[in-house]
């Protein structure tokens, strides 16, 4: 379970969340929704301690992120993220940009990580092409490959910030399959999107984020199909 | 028809001097790449307090001219009775001044690792210094590459200003066989050959490396 309470987050002066309060269950898929620089992206960069907070606390199964004592490293293990810009590592494989982390970070043997990377990057469809380098992949190929890296230590929940923004259209719907296989699995995520149908499609619960709070909060037939709120509906009728 | 007083026992002695370039280059390349990594993350990611002063050293150690350096080196250990040898001493003053320039090469490097990328490593559970060797170190050296081989070429012709400090290398044995035989032109081409013969497969090692993580990436 991911809690936040009250969490307040600053970069300077500038307030970016003011007091986010959240709690994502187990299994559970979020889609989280709303303008550019709504702090929709620093809250996930928050849940893994990236970036540090200034007030409030988020729990992860029990574990207080930003609590002195914290291992992130540790923590971090459990907590998969993609980003928007997929981030391959250019001088490795597709197959070892995968392997890389549980090697290192798990302790695998190498037969082990392999074996891994190849299960991971044949569920998203890479399973042919292990011995590439990411600069041959499309976009939408690397994207996935990032997902396959962070599936790879098995994590108990999956962040995803704006992960189809970067692509070319055409290449959108492939990684959005990936997303749905792994809702279908009953992996429990958050997923930052500019994506309002396939967040209507695959989300439990959706939230609309406005100017650093979390504005509307609920099914996905009520805060898309039928928002309550005006800056809810405003923003819905600039998107749709 | 062409003659000269060469003899190969010459031939010999310059090849001498040909190895004693070659291990004062390989030192100081070995060391100054060593400490120029060290450094160059200084540069790149330390806190102020420690940057300023090991930058601050390291605009000394370019800026001053590495004769100066060689000779108040060679005279210092004199003056403190140190007892080490002169090819020590030209190791040691190379190395920090291939050091000082390596530095640089290497912050550039570190620099360019987009910090997106390094976010996504720590993101995955890595630490910093898992991040560093696995991540940060591969990838700067692809960008860093081309100025290392430049620097490390340019070291094995700076190594010749060791013979201010009484080292009998390549430059200098030519030199004294010049002064024998009265053959400069052709005894400094012959010096001149040895050189590019030295550098040549460090160039070719390098461009090679080159090609193949262009292919790649």
């Amino acid at each position: 379970m991911i809690e936040l309470k009250d969490v307040r987050k600053s970069f300077g002066s500038l307030e970016v969340l003011k007091g986010v309060t959240l709690t994502v269950q187990k299994g559970e898929v979020l889609s989280v929704i709303g303008g550019s620089g709504s702090g929709k992206s620093t809250m996930l960069m928050c849940i893994n301690g990236l970036e540090p907070i200034q007030g409030g606390q988020i729990l992860v199964d029990g574990i207080d992120v930003h609590a002195r004592g914290t291992d992130l490293n540790k923590l971090r293990q459990r907590i998969g993220i993609v980003f928007q810009q997929w981030n391959a590592f250019p001088h490795l494989t597709v197959l070892e940009n995968v392997m890389l982390a549980p090697r290192k970070v798990l302790g695998k043997s190498k037969r082990e990580a392999e074996e891994i990377a190849v299960r991971q990057l044949t569920h998203v469809g890479l399973g042919e092409k292990l011995k590439v380098y990411p600069s041959k992949l499309s976009g939408g190929q690397q994207q996935r490959m990032a997902i396959a890296r962070a599936l790879a230590m098995q994590p108990d929940y999956m962040l995803f910030d704006e992960v189809t923004s970067a692509l070319d259209p055409q290449l959108v719907g492939e990684v959005l399959d990936t997303l749905k296989m792994l809702s279908e699995e009953g992996m429990t995520m958050i997923l930052v999107t500019h994506e309002i149908r396939f967040a209507r499609d695959v989300s439990d619960r959706v939230a609309f984020f406005h100017k650093g709070l979390i504005h509307e909060i609920g099914a996905p037939e009520q805060v898309i199909g039928n928002p309550q709120k005006p800056e809810t509906i405003e923003f819905l009728k600039s998107v749709l | 028809m062409f003659e000269t007083s060469l003899t190969w026992n010459d031939v010999l002695f310059l090849l001498q001097g040909a190895g004693t370039t070659l291990a004062i280059t390989f030192w100081a390349v070995l060391g100054g790449t060593v400490l120029g990594m060290l450094f160059g993350l200084v540069r790149a990611s330390a806190p102020w307090w420690l940057n300023l002063p090991v930058g601050f050293v390291l605009d000394i150690l370019r800026s001053v001219p590495l004769l100066i350096q060689f000779v108040l080196a060679n005279s210092f250990k004199s003056i403190l009775k140190l007892n080490i040898s002169a090819f020590t001493v030209g190791c040691v003053v190379l190395a920090l001044y291939t050091a000082a320039y390596c530095a640089e090469i290497v912050r550039g490097g570190i620099l360019a690792v987009p910090p997106t990328t390094r976010r996504a490593a720590r993101s995955l559970g890595m630490t910093y210094t898992q991040d560093l060797t696995n991540i940060v170190f591969p990838m700067a050296l692809r960008v860093a590459l081309p100025s290392w081989i430049g620097l490390t070429l340019g070291v094995m012709k700076d190594s010749a200003l060791v013979l201010w400090i009484g080292i009998v290398e390549l430059l200098r044995s030519s030199q004294i066989i010049v002064t024998r035989i009265q053959e400069p032109l052709f005894v400094l081409s012959i010096a001149g050959l040895i050189y590019f013969l030295m550098s040549f497969p460090i160039a070719r090692l390098g461009a090679r490396l080159e090609k193949r993580w262009r292919e790649n990436d």
